[in-house]
């Protein structure tokens, strides 16, 4: 699907970030994945042994932080965690949700050697 | 795409193509056809399995002590870069483009076979006065852009190859083609898919998600995104009602969950059913 394109979007990022800061080697790139985010974890882990193979980033280790979905209740402002994809509030059972977490698809760090 | 590696997918590799017999009337258009990105033809010899053997090809000189040299002169860089990031930049420079040109950009998504292009044809029929142009995306062919262009609209064909969804970059360059007027209309048909489609703002002004009374009420809840990122939902072939166990309440009451704003077309664009609403509606969003 798409997580190769992620992937590559990522390499990209990565080697900007490295080239600002004159570096020699990434050791590892970190990136945070949203549950929401629209990208499997699996695939993306696959998807980033592909593009690094022939590219300076062959060695470098893709590590990734999951990061679940919680909500806001914009009527009680409640927080909690879905376990569904349409889960009302347990404090005042309504619906009308805030998503606050899990959106996320960012490259967060690179960690390097000089 | 190459199978090795995965090449030619995304934002490389796609193909922007006037279909056969449209009409240049602009100047330095010269290509029919041209491809975007270096195709990357990489040789298949690559021996190994998964995963990569270790060679220290670095070119710079250290020792190999027992210390793990790699952790003493490590250091972290805070990156903080959206990966989205070059999309969503770009889809905001089209945005700008249709603003600052009153052109009114819709973006039209759905899976395959729900009726997109018919909708599509049929509306520029009953729009005639209007100036409008059409951007088409399928992975190969440009049999869409045909149907367009027999209509005499000005129409570009994106051929994605093996990628699953327009991206902005793809409008922003098709845009650049088509050179539309101002206070125009564009339509975008994006590639039959209710997944990837909805992760890629193009800078459309609002985004039409179409889904046919074949394809069963609880699409809404199966993917989410799309019906979460579209702020209309055109319920197609109402015709075929009597002839499938579709209820059409119940997908609006599920779509709704998914996203309490959306707001619902039912039309037939075979029989032109309900279609006068929709026209209706594109009319209210130009004026």
């Amino acid at each position: 699907m798409h997580e190769f394109s992620v992937a590559q979007h990522i390499i990209d990022i990565a080697l900007q970030s490295a080239k600002q800061q004159q570096v020699d080697q990434i050791v590892s790139v970190e990136v945070e994945i949203g549950q929401a985010a629209g990208v499997v974890v699996e695939a993306l882990e696959f998807a980033w042994e592909s593009a690094t193979k022939d590219t300076l980033l062959r060695d470098t280790a893709l590590v990734i932080k999951f990061i679940p979905v919680t909500i806001s209740c914009r009527n009680c402002k409640t927080q909690y965690f879905p376990r569904d994809l349409i889960e009302i509030c347990p404090q005042c059972g309504d619906y009308d949700p805030e998503i606050l977490t899990g959106k996320e698809l960012r490259v967060s760090a690179i960690i390097v050697n000089n | 795409m190459c199978d090795t590696c995965g090449c030619g997918e995304g934002v490389a590799g796609y193909r922007i193509t006037k279909p056969s017999g449209i009409k240049n009337n602009h100047s330095g258009l010269v290509d029919q056809e041209h491809f975007h990105g270096d195709h990357h033809h990489h040789t298949h010899d690559h021996g190994h399995g998964s995963g990569h053997t270790h060679e220290h090809s670095h070119e710079h000189d250290h020792h190999h002590n027992t210390n793990d040299h790699d952790e003493e002169q490590a250091r972290r860089i805070i990156v903080e870069t959206d990966i989205l990031q070059r999309n969503n930049l770009l889809a905001e420079r089209n945005r700008g483009y249709f603003e600052a040109r009153g052109i009114m950009a819709l973006n039209l998504v759905s899976s395959p076979g729900s009726g997109k292009t018919t909708i599509l044809e049929k509306t520029i029929k009953a729009l005639s006065g209007y100036q409008i142009y059409v951007i088409e995306g399928d992975q190969q062919t440009t049999l869409d852009a045909e149907k367009i262009d027999a209509t005499g609209t000005p129409v570009l064909q994106i051929n994605t190859g093996s990628g699953c969804h327009l991206d902005a970059e793809m409008i922003h360059k098709a845009v650049r083609e088509l050179d539309p007027q101002n206070k125009s209309l564009l339509f975008i048909e994006n590639v039959g898919n209710l997944v990837c489609p909805a992760l890629f703002d193009l800078g459309e002004s609002a985004r039409i998600v179409i889904i046919s009374v074949t394809e069963g009420e609880d699409k809404p809840l199966k993917y989410p995104n799309m019906f979460q990122s579209s702020q209309i939902c055109i319920i197609n072939k109402t015709d075929l009602l009597p002839y499938v166990d579709f209820n059409l309440e119940q997908i609006k009451k599920y779509a709704l969950k998914v996203n309490p704003d959306l707001s619902f077309i039912d039309l037939s664009a075979r029989t032109g059913e309900g279609f006068g609403d929709w026209i209706q509606w594109i009319k209210e969003q130009i004026s």
